[in-house]
């Protein structure tokens, strides 16, 4: 009784395939995401959203400034959604039309996430990554004031400064970006402390490699994973903070808009029968917000090293 | 515990002084002058003006003087809009409102949300605890601004049963909405927490225990599960507060309940510098305060924690 050769030889075959097939943590975790249907389907639901973002004012019959005379005085009545007149949306109290305003400021509310995320990814990464790595004094001095910079009511200093400095979408990313970092520090900080006792840092500081390069090249890479993960979950707080101011009507000025600027509008005109002002602006917002937390959550599970 | 209250204390004064001179140096930064309207008064009257309001004096003046007054007297000095009222008065008349409705949707969402919680743990897979779990997820995620107008249109416009904002006062029907609109997020939020530190406390030995030894199930949950499964909630009352004290501005501005959020909002647009000042301070420093109180009855209540 001999075995089958070509079964064999298939087996062999596979065996060996598996063996020569080494998967990455990135390869991993990319299986992993795209087996978790909330974050495809989050995925697919941001890239619809931000196509819409980019290329929506390619198809806009009218500009976000442009005033439609016709409907003046009437918007409630006939300013509603419709193909024929080409206010996709509908139109606002002012006869401007929504469809343009939500483009744009679908793209601002997510300019205003993606930029404060990028600068908590930049400056809460080197900062935490230096505390974590020094140790002793340094870090403790640089983790009071960060204790103390968080204990500071945020929202409140931010609107002092939006009225003292003028309100500006500048102004309102330089405000947002000073805070995001915070949490970033912290975490990072904690991550910092478990990798630098590892053998290969052991190893580059044997070799004399400066602190600073140890941080950049060896520190920073393996902090990847959960800096991502973070950024991606900070981001929908972030669009969220930015709606509160200009709900307030102290974030984006006119003509700019916001969605939390549309929102505070449609809040409004919604008591007169323009629903449309709200529930375009508000889908937008939520379903970006989900979107973004969808993601986030999946990459988080897919990079977790502990839910194998 | 004496030494760990002082030393939370020596981490809190200086930040309530960081917090102080970081809200001054934005004033003294700004450019133009709080008394400019459409154009700018005579030179007399803003050299009057400055006089009064002790903008005359050199900066170093001003702060320590700013500072003495907030720290000694509680004073916040006069308001730059209303001449005729302090940034005091305005608390005064502003924060009790705040301190009412805040003070019930934080009760709301505590007593719910701790309900909630410990009951879908209870009936963890069952229908109601999916309904619980799916309530939670949509309600978190929905902020108040967004909340308010929804509350509005369904309560005033469709049903007219409750009055769309004002406060008159602080009847029940004038609290309501805003308590419910301010509470919701943070309602969900304690009920996922309370529900999987439940779950988590529900599984460990010392339940199987009393389980063993015969008790009833209301009383094993009553004194031996509700107290380490509560210690996670503990620890979110810090920001549930921070998160309530700022929804505020935007409950005060959409339902005109006229709390300290409204005239902080007023003042922003009228920039009126002081008022603004003096309710950031207020705010950051009952934060402090309360987030102290929290580790304090935190560091008091589990075991665990030495200090």
């Amino acid at each position: 009784m001999y075995p089958d050769k070509t079964k064999m030889e298939s087996l062999a075959e596979a065996t060996n395939l598996a063996e020569v097939k080494g998967r990455s943590l990135w390869t991993d975790a990319r299986v992993r995401f795209m087996r978790n249907k909330a974050a495809v389907a989050g995925l697919l639901i941001l890239t619809a959203i931000l196509l819409f973002a980019l290329f929506g004012s390619f198809f806009q019959a009218w500009t976000h400034e442009a005033i439609d005379w016709k409907l003046m005085g009437r918007v409630a009545q006939i300013g509603g959604p419709s193909l024929e007149n080409g206010h996709y949306f509908g139109a606002d109290e002012l006869g401007r039309d929504l469809y343009a305003r939500v483009v744009q400021g679908t793209g601002i509310s997510i300019m205003v996430g993606v930029v404060g995320s990028l600068v908590a990814v930049i400056v809460g990464t080197l900062y935490g990554a230096t505390a974590g790595f020094f140790g002793g004094r340094i870090d403790n001095i640089m983790m009071r004031t960060v204790d103390v910079l968080m204990s500071i009511p945020f929202m409140f200093v931010l609107i002092l400064m939006l009225v003292i400095w003028g309100r500006s979408i500048t102004m309102l990313f330089v405000g947002i970006g000073l805070i995001s970092w915070l949490d970033m520090a912290r975490i990072v900080r904690g991550q910092t402390l478990t990798i630098k006792n590892k053998e290969f840092v052991e190893a580059a500081i044997a070799v004399g490699v400066s602190p600073f390069t140890i941080i950049l090249r060896h520190i920073v890479p393996n902090l990847l994973g959960i800096v991502v993960v973070y950024a991606t979950l900070l981001i929908p707080g972030l669009i969220m903070a930015e709606s509160f101011i200009s709900f307030l009507g102290l974030g984006v000025q006119e003509p700019m808009t916001s969605l939390g600027a549309l929102i505070q509008g449609g809040s409004k005109q919604m008591l007169y029968g323009a629903w449309w002002q709200i529930a375009f602006p508000l889908f937008f917002f939520l379903a970006t917000l989900f979107a973004f937390t969808f993601v986030g959550d999946g990459l988080r599970d897919a990079l977790d090293p502990k839910d194998r | 515990m004496f030494t760990y209250i002082a030393r939370r204390l020596t981490v809190a004064v200086p930040t309530i002084l960081i917090l102080v001179t970081i809200s001054f140096v934005l004033m003294w930064s700004a450019p133009g002058s709080p008394f400019m309207g459409e154009k700018l008064p005579p030179p007399e009257v803003m050299a009057a003006l400055e006089a009064k309001y002790g903008l005359d004096q050199p900066y170093w003046k001003q702060y320590l003087d700013y500072l003495t007054n907030v720290i000694f007297h509680f004073d916040f000095g006069p308001s730059f809009k209303f001449k005729d009222r302090t940034v005091n008065d305005i608390i005064a008349q502003g924060f009790p409102v705040t301190l009412t409705y805040g003070f019930w949707s934080f009760i709301v969402a505590v007593i719910f949300g701790v309900g909630l919680g410990v009951t879908a743990a209870i009936r963890h897979n069952t229908w109601l605890d999916y309904l619980a779990v799916g309530f939670a997820i949509g309600s978190q995620s929905i902020p108040n601004y967004v909340m308010a107008p929804i509350l509005v249109l369904v309560f005033t416009l469709w049903l007219g049963w409750l009055p769309g904002g004002g406060w008159e006062g602080g009847t029940w029907d004038h609290i309501i909405m805003p308590v419910i609109a301010l509470s919701t997020s943070y309602f969900a939020s304690i009920a996922r927490i309370t529900r999987s530190s439940m779950l988590e406390v529900l599984n460990s030995g010392f339940i199987r225990t009393a389980k063993a030894k015969g008790l009833p199930m209301s009383r094993v949950i009553l004194k031996h599960a509700l107290k380490p499964a509560l210690l996670p909630v503990l620890s979110y009352l810090g920001p549930a507060f921070v998160g309530m004290v700022t929804g505020s501005v935007i409950i005060d501005q959409y339902f005109s309940t006229g709390g300290i959020g409204q005239f902080f909002v007023n003042s922003a647009f009228n920039r009126d510098y002081s008022t603004m000042m003096g309710i950031t301070i207020l705010v950051g420093t009952l934060t402090i305060i309360f987030n102290l109180l929290v580790d304090v009855l935190y560091a008091w209540i589990d075991p665990k924690i030495r200090y």
